[in-house]
């Protein structure tokens, strides 16, 4: 397997340099002195060199990101920052699902327990 | 129950001592990424999406109520208050942190649970039968045998670095509720001419992107062998497998390229060397683990209380779930219960903390403290006295877990696709989530009777696509989601991988076409009696794609 420090970039659009933080698995972005969480903070670019250099300084970083790679992002008017596909999407929002509500559920849950003495919950 | 002994008891304390130990070093950078992903994944630790994620290995899918509290507990202290259980029968959370896996680790190792062997390129958690020990048709309870092999391959040294993940599956039902022909290996206890029990040995089943049927390549093969059979079967698999590509590293290649029956020629020949040597199985050895699993005392009842037929024909709705979730049992007066984890527009699997501390809760009270968990991800509880079942399916209901929709429409199975998991191309659980909205009228899904519908968000297929009766994958074309469907597919003991019916569609359009499927069952099937799957099977595919594509 070629190794990403060997790998030909093609870019075909402004990218960035994403991971994942090491003691939490957060999604991190690169950015010159290290890595942001906020990815308007990200460093972008459009050239191959350049996005070399990111991924690069991003992989010797071992102690702080997991497994760094180059993926697209959409530049919109007034400087905002969008992920460039569903998974970076995803990846910055989290899932696209409304996830499990235990507070709902445990507020539900004890109102009916005292409505309810035949079962012993 | 199984109680495990001293010595798993300081094996699983040794490893978490290890592993607090790695994650340490990690942290402080005295171990690379590189040198710290293989150690992490021996303990069921990956790198998802968005955080890390952790596989609790779940024997057989047996799990006590001191258990399934403390995945609550680890769900509700160190993760986002929930868990998702597995199609191997396995649960795993999806938001955990590697610093806080240690002391995760430690205090599920408090209740005998671990993430060994639920990653890596070893004998993965071996499942069986969710009703074993209780259902009326098996002939003993096949997780003996799964706990023997178990206990012979947990960190076997030999088996620890196989070209590919290994998946084992015991079945000793007549009806095949473990998927057993979609395993590397499975064992099917059977009696044969003369009345003896003992296994059929099937290897190379597997799905992923190049599915396979497992083959039988032994008939009959006495119980004293299992354990030297198995090992053959690995060695034969460790020595001739692909190591060189990770497509072709599974034992399903193996045997597909050689053919089964040279292959089984040459665990004969492996196992003759072996058979009647320190694995040859001591019946007392087996007696004793077989002793170490605890049954309960049930108490003397009859089928059928009066109390139960009269809470039937009170309340409809309790009527339609003991219809759909409750099953015969061995024992008189008892009954098997599916808990249903496929609320209408949920994730297929998941279970809060909330949910499952009260269903250790349940268990305790009307199951003897035991709780098994399904490869179709469901719960079940397996011990339940019939004249409690209307007070249990209150308690169900009040916590989401009685939709009467076991083995109908919308019981889904979903890997977590795009949403959690790295290695998808597309969403699984979004897709579900519709599915189980557009059939939520619970009188057309009995309608359409038994219907398996299984999707996967990759071709890793873990959601088991190809043997659903209709089958979702998801692929990505030009960074959009599509999806294929197949129909067809089965799971059990006449398993048959689905026929893909034409050109994949878009996201927007999957509900549509699934509805569309639904709709010409219902035109083509002789009599409302006539499953989907027999419908299937006399008219053949081809109205299924003219009624899905014709106006596509």
């Amino acid at each position: 397997m070629t190794s990403p420090l060997e790998q030909k970039i093609k870019i075909t659009g402004p990218v960035m340099v994403t991971a994942n933080r090491v003691g939490d698995g957060a999604v991190v972005y690169r950015r010159a002195d290290g890595w942001t969480t906020a990815l308007v903070e990200a460093d972008i670019t459009s050239s191959a060199a350049a996005a070399r250099e990111l991924v690069n300084a991003a992989l010797a970083d071992d102690l702080n990101a997991v497994g760094p790679y180059i993926a697209p992002v959409k530049l919109n008017g007034g400087g905002s920052v969008e992920p460039g596909n569903l998974r970076e999407s995803i990846r910055r929002n989290g899932p696209t699902i409304r996830l499990p509500e235990p507070f709902a559920l445990e507020n539900r849950f004890a109102r009916k327990k005292n409505q309810d003495a035949h079962v012993s919950l | 129950m199984y109680l495990y002994d001293d010595l798993d008891r300081t094996l699983v304390a040794e490893r978490v001592a290890d592993f607090r130990d790695q994650v340490a070093r990690r942290l402080s950078g005295e171990l690379t990424e590189d040198e710290f992903k293989p150690l992490r994944l021996m303990n069921g630790v990956y790198l998802q999406l968005h955080a890390y994620m952790l596989r609790v290995s779940i024997p057989y899918g047996t799990l006590s109520a001191q258990q399934l509290r403390m995945l609550a507990h680890v769900a509700r202290r160190h993760d986002r208050g929930y868990g998702h259980f597995t199609t191997r029968q396995n649960i795993q959370f999806h938001w955990i942190k590697l610093e806080k896996l240690p002391e995760a680790m430690a205090e599920l190792a408090a209740v005998g649970m671990h993430g060994m062997q639920t990653s890596g390129n070893n004998v993965r958690n071996v499942t069986t039968d969710q009703w074993a020990g209780v259902a009326p048709d098996e002939i003993e309870d096949p997780r003996v045998w799964a706990e023997v092999i178990r206990q012979h391959v947990t960190l076997h040294p030999e088996f620890s670095f196989l070209p590919r993940k290994f998946k084992i599956a015991v079945g000793a039902a007549a009806h095949d509720r473990a998927a057993l022909r979609i395993h590397d290996l499975a064992l099917r206890l059977h009696r044969n001419g003369v009345g003896e029990t003992g296994f059929e040995v099937l290897v190379g089943g597997g799905l992923g992107r190049t599915p396979f049927l497992a083959k039988t390549i032994k008939p009959f093969l006495a119980k004293r062998d299992v354990l030297s059979y198995v090992e053959a079967v690995l060695r034969t698999y460790n020595q001739f497998a692909r190591r060189d590509n990770i497509w072709k590293a599974r034992i399903k290649i193996l045997v597909h390229d050689l053919g089964a029956e040279a292959f089984a020629k040459e665990v004969d020949a492996e196992w003759r060397t072996i058979k009647d040597g320190a694995l040859a199985l001591d019946p007392t050895i087996v007696d004793e683990i077989a002793g170490r699993f605890r049954y309960p005392q049930y108490e003397r009842l009859d089928d059928g209380p009066l109390a139960l037929a009269a809470a039937r024909r009170a309340d409809h709705r309790f009527d339609a779930w003991v219809n759909n979730s409750v099953a015969n049992h061995k024992v008189a007066g008892y009954a098997i219960v599916t808990l249903s984890l496929k609320p209408e527009g949920g994730t297929p699997g998941d279970a809060t903390a909330e949910q499952m501390d009260a269903i250790a809760d349940l268990a305790e009270r009307y199951s003897f403290g035991e709780i098994r968990v399904g490869h179709e991800q469901n719960l079940v509880l397996p011990h339940v006295a019939q004249h409690d079942l209307p007070a249990l399916w209150r308690a169900l209901d009040e916590i989401g877990v009685a939709t009467p929709n076991v083995g109908l429409v919308s019981d889904i199975i979903a890997c977590p696709g795009l949403d959690y998991c790295s290695l998808a191309n597309t969403r699984s659980i979004p897709v579900a989530e519709e599915l189980t909205r557009r059939f939520r009228n619970l009188d057309l899904a009995r309608d359409l009777g038994r219907l398996h519908i299984n999707i996967s968000g990759c071709i890793n297929a873990c959601g088991h696509h190809h043997v659903g009766h209709i089958g979702i994958l998801g692929v990505e074309k030009n960074g959009e989601e599509f999806y294929q469907i197949t129909l067809g597919g089965k799971a059990d003991d006449d398993a048959k991988l689905g026929t893909l019916i034409g050109p994949a569609v878009p996201y927007a359009q999957v509900a549509d076409v699934i509805e569309d499927v639904a709709a010409a069952y219902v035109e083509l099937r002789a009599h409302p009696g006539e499953l989907f799957i027999d419908t299937l099977k006399r008219t053949g595919i081809e109205p299924f794609r003219e009624r899905v594509y014709a106006t596509r």
